[in-house]
């Protein structure tokens, strides 16, 4: 009885989750570009009214007017392509064949069990210390900031695989055998797409290693890259040039971050949002 | 479910097809296993011997640690017996794999495929093509109360649905001896009953020999042609009961004396087992 007075004495209320989720997008979004836009006119105020040092801290301003000099008068669009090259490339080399080093474990428990504690150690190694050996051995060119990046990526992916296919249920494997697979069809069928989302979640982690070991590459010794422009600029004391060259590096370092969830999806698509 | 002619008569066609074929399909040979644990060998199985005729529901209930699931094993070629040998129609299959099928009591499904693409991976593995496999498949999974869950991933679907997926998948692999390693054992009463129901009718389309598993006295009497009891480590036949209940059977043959009868034999059995055991 109750129930139908509530009915009868108007429009019902309806819960609506969608909507409300809906909403909480959008204002979230809508905030998010507000602070933004807040902490670079604050950045703006600040040095205007020299409340900050524009020597030290720039300006907004100053930065684009001396980022626009620079990719239109100099060379930063080049140190931009140099740059994101090597890290792309020694990126995609690193994952790739970390993540077959970390499958290839699965085919024989002896060969993983000889080779994981050498991988252990040499994950330890810090990598960026080794920089200056590796100029030597690979010129100062392109090349050394590629095997940097590489290096910088490879032992990760190849652990993170290698979790991922320790974590394979067996079971899988039996019942797989009981229907006639061979060790191939096993491999491929579930090995692979088990381990893949342990492979895809070190993506993210890896681009930005990829990054570090090239920008490193280039502070050693270069020719180009933005690494070698902002130590260039910071040696002459240009701080402008400097801070055009780390909001570069952090753009590009966002633009790669989206392009790995972009590859993410694709790895993962026709799965289960959930599994 | 209705009586109708043909599985009525079920009963009679077996018994006279023991003597029309001079082979067993699926003999089972003096199969022993030992095992070595904490330095000390142990026997897992002994001396097993079986003749399974075509088409029969064969059920086996022991105490757990009677090495049922060692059996399985080696009857699927996944594991070596220390002795003995599996031969299907008169053929040595021991070690091989790929011979029965074979089904867990998980349902090992695979997460990112879809129930479609995951019934079919047996054929996949004998090399049809996708397309090709789906086809023959999607009929199969409608007529078996799956469809409009053929584009679902695995964890949508109930235990039950999943476990009926995980059959159909062992079924399209198409070999002529299934193992089912108690299938129903991790769903709830209701549904259990209305799985074998199930199970049952496909049975009864299929005309496969099936080889189960299971703890449930009930189920075993209610679903097989025959039960092997077996004892307590190390594992070996007790005893082999001919069930000789009518079918098709449903719900009311749970009620029939010859049930009940053949329940409290069964329960004798596996209380002296369970006393032996400690």
């Amino acid at each position: 009885m109750a129930e139908r007075k509530t009915e009868e004495s108007g429009t019902p209320f309806i819960e609506d989750h969608e909507r409300k989720a809906a909403q909480l997008r959008w204002r979230a979004i809508a905030g998010q570009i507000i602070a933004g836009a807040v902490i670079i006119l604050l950045w703006e105020f600040l040095t205007r009214i020299q409340w900050l040092d524009a020597y030290y801290w720039s300006s907004p301003g100053t930065i684009v007017r001396t980022g626009w000099k620079a990719a239109t008068e100099g060379t930063l669009l080049e140190d931009l392509a140099y740059t994101s090259g090597a890290t792309i490339i020694g990126f995609i080399l690193g994952t790739v064949t970390g993540s077959v080093l970390g499958l290839s474990f699965w085919w024989s428990t002896l060969y993983s069990k000889i080779t994981e504690p050498y991988l252990i150690a040499f994950n330890a190694v810090p990598k960026l210390a080794l920089a200056p050996v590796l100029v030597v051995m690979f010129g100062i060119g392109f090349n050394s900031k590629v095997v940097l990046s590489f290096l910088m990526t490879v032992i990760v992916a190849a652990l993170a695989a290698y979790s991922g296919v320790k974590n394979v249920d067996r079971d899988l494997e039996k019942m797989l055998v009981s229907l006639g697979a061979k060790r191939h069809h096993v491999f491929f069928k579930v090995i692979i797409p088990a381990s893949m989302p342990w492979m895809v979640s070190i993506l993210k982690i890896n681009i930005s290693l990829a990054l570090a070991g090239t920008i490193v590459g280039e502070f050693i010794s270069s020719r180009q890259g933005i690494g070698r422009m902002i130590l260039y600029a910071g040696q002459v004391l240009n701080m402008d040039l400097v801070w055009v060259g780390v909001v570069v590096l952090s753009v590009l370092s966002i633009v790669m971050y989206l392009g790995t969830v972009w590859i993410e999806r694709w790895l993962m698509r026709g799965r289960n949002p959930k599994s | 479910m209705t009586m109708n002619g043909s599985s009525g008569s079920l009963a009679s066609v077996d018994s006279s097809k023991g003597s029309e074929d001079e082979l067993s399909k699926l003999e089972i040979i003096g199969c022993s296993k030992f095992f070595k644990k904490s330095g000390e060998a142990f026997c897992a199985l002994k001396e097993v011997t079986m003749n399974v005729d075509d088409g029969r529901f064969i059920s086996m209930v022991g105490p757990s640690g009677c090495g049922k699931s060692t059996l399985f094993n080696i009857i699927a070629g996944l594991m070596k017996p220390s002795s003995g040998k599996v031969q299907l129609d008169g053929k040595e299959i021991t070690n091989e794999n790929g011979h029965v099928g074979y089904m867990l009591q998980k349902d090992l499904l695979l997460p990112w495929r879809t129930i479609l693409d995951n019934v079919i991976i047996g054929l996949e593995i004998r090399g049809v093509s996708k397309k090709t496999a789906r086809r023959r498949a999607l009929p199969i999974l409608q007529k078996y109360g799956l469809k409009g869950f053929e584009s679902d991933h695995p964890d949508a679907l109930s235990g039950g649905m999943r476990q009926r997926a995980a059959l159909i998948r062992t079924l399209l692999y198409d070999r002529d001896v299934i193992l089912l390693d108690e299938p129903f054992g991790a769903l709830d009463a209701q549904t259990r009953l209305q799985m074998q129901t199930w199970l049952l009718q496909i049975w009864n389309d299929f005309r496969k020999t099936v080889l189960f598993v299971t703890h449930d006295i009930d189920e075993a009497i209610y679903l097989s042609d025959e039960i092997y009891v077996f004892t307590h480590r190390p594992g070996q036949i007790k005893a082999r009961i001919d069930v000789g209940l009518p079918r098709p059977r449903n719900e009311e043959t749970l009620m029939t004396g010859r049930f009940m009868d053949l329940k409290k034999k069964l329960l004798v059995m596996l209380k002296e087992e369970r006393e032996t055991a400690g």
